[in-house]
């Protein structure tokens, strides 16, 4: 097994958590969160089994240990997953809903807007992307 | 490998804006002629359509870790989406004109989460030095910060741009690519019974983040610099198998060894999203 998906080596991508989704059943799957994907995988596997994509979705805190992900074009469907402590759970939950892109986009246009108040001076300027469509404020509601 | 193909299609087409959309030519992989396609950038996500009203996408190119140069092709205004795996497949595309080229190759330049995420870093600790220097200024209630432990350190000092397009970029030295096993089957399960949610709403704003430690800074840098530039591409090392633990010089996640694999994957064409309540019942088995 290539040593990159060792448990141990990754902070907070690739944690092992356990699954139940739509079964009784729990099934371990090992996690890794990369950019706005959730992959998974068999533990014992070096290839994904899949991933999720997570944008327009909702992290919510289900009972201990335990948190699920669902999308908002589908609220009814769950996928949750137990984790091996409640501290676990919380980082999980915290990073997840910060694993979006457009997180990251109003998240960006936030702090633009501040500086702007700030200083007067749009702190996209020096590196020439002000009118790039991505950051515009107020172009990309929600 | 499964997707949440839904989530993809309804990202695709809901009306959040676009970063950018138009008709562009696509070169066939098997068949090598173009086919004019609509395609709709949303964040580090390109997808395609066959018609503008088309109600799902055909296909979706992940943009991560990819490079977008002109190429020398038959095809004018042409250029070419690049991953870093050898066996990634290249991504020829064509525009109708010399300005949508120009407007194509900026826009996927900077698509990528993790071009994002640096930018989003980089503001949030100027944000952050100017509330420091300014003690009587009121704090601005901050966001939740995209980092709270601290960061290993930034790649190497970018070059200087000397063209309008960013370097390329650099990926860990690679591993061998493992064909993936791919999966165009994602069975949905129907079980009744499960919870309602209490409402809709996308979570991920400042309402998330409630009281938190604001991030620490790295501590190694003076003053606001310029995010650097994505680090520069290494010749691709083909099948070599990394010894011993791989240097992630990106900034993206420690233990980025796999990215090369994840790179392979995200080059992949996603080819027939499923149609929308086909497949029958049955379950998404993770």
């Amino acid at each position: 097994m290539a040593p990159a998906l060792h448990p141990t080596n990754q902070l907070l991508n690739g944690l092992s958590l356990s699954f139940f989704f739509f079964s009784p059943v729990l099934k371990k799957r090992l996690v890794k969160l990369v950019v706005n994907f959730l992959f998974y995988f068999r533990t014992d596997e070096a290839e994904p089994i899949g991933a999720l994509l997570l944008e327009h979705c909702r992290i919510s805190k289900e009972e201990v240990n335990v948190f699920s992900i669902s999308f908002i074009e589908e609220p009814d469907r769950k996928y949750c997953f137990e984790c091996d402590s409640e501290e676990q759970c919380q980082e999980w939950v915290e990073a997840l809903r910060r694993a979006s892109y457009e997180f990251m986009r109003r998240s960006l246009i936030f702090y633009r807007n501040e500086i702007q108040k700030m200083t007067g001076k749009d702190p996209l300027e020096q590196y020439g992307i002000s009118e790039e469509a991505r950051f515009q404020l107020g172009t990309h509601k929600q | 490998m499964k997707l949440n193909e839904r989530s993809l299609a309804f990202y695709a087409t809901c009306d959040s804006p676009a970063d950018n959309a138009g008709f562009l030519y696509k070169k066939g992989e098997r068949n090598t002629a173009y086919h004019k396609r609509w395609f709709v950038l949303k964040g580090n996500m390109l997808f395609y359509f066959e018609e503008k009203d088309s109600r799902e996408p055909v296909g979706v190119i992940i943009l991560e870790g990819c490079t977008v140069e002109l190429c020398e092709a038959a095809e004018e205004f042409a250029f070419a989406i690049k991953f870093g795996c050898a066996k990634s497949r290249t991504y020829i595309l064509a525009a109708e004109s010399q300005a949508a080229m120009e407007s194509w190759v900026k826009s996927l330049s900077r698509a990528s989460f993790d071009y994002m995420r640096l930018v989003v870093k980089e503001l949030e600790k100027q944000l952050e030095e100017m509330q420091r220097g300014l003690p009587g200024c009121r704090r601005v209630h901050r966001r939740s910060p995209i980092y709270r432990k601290s960061k290993p350190a930034l790649g190497p000092d970018p070059a200087a741009v000397t063209v309008e397009l960013p370097p390329p970029r650099e990926k860990p030295p690679g591993l061998s690519c493992p064909s993936l096993k791919e999966n165009g089957c994602a069975v949905w399960n129907n079980t009744p019974g499960m919870k309602d949610l209490p409402d809709g709403g996308i979570p991920g704003g400042p309402a998330d983040s409630g009281s938190r430690k604001p991030a620490v800074g790295s501590g190694c840098e003076v003053g606001p610099k310029p995010p650097p530039l994505p680090p520069r591409r290494r010749a691709s090392s083909g099948n070599s198998r990394g010894t011993g633990p791989v240097a992630a010089e990106s900034c993206v996640c420690p233990g980025t060894a796999s990215f090369s694999r994840l790179h392979d994957w995200y080059g992949r064409e996603i080819i027939q999203l499923r149609r929308e309540g086909g497949g029958g019942g049955g379950g998404h088995q993770l």
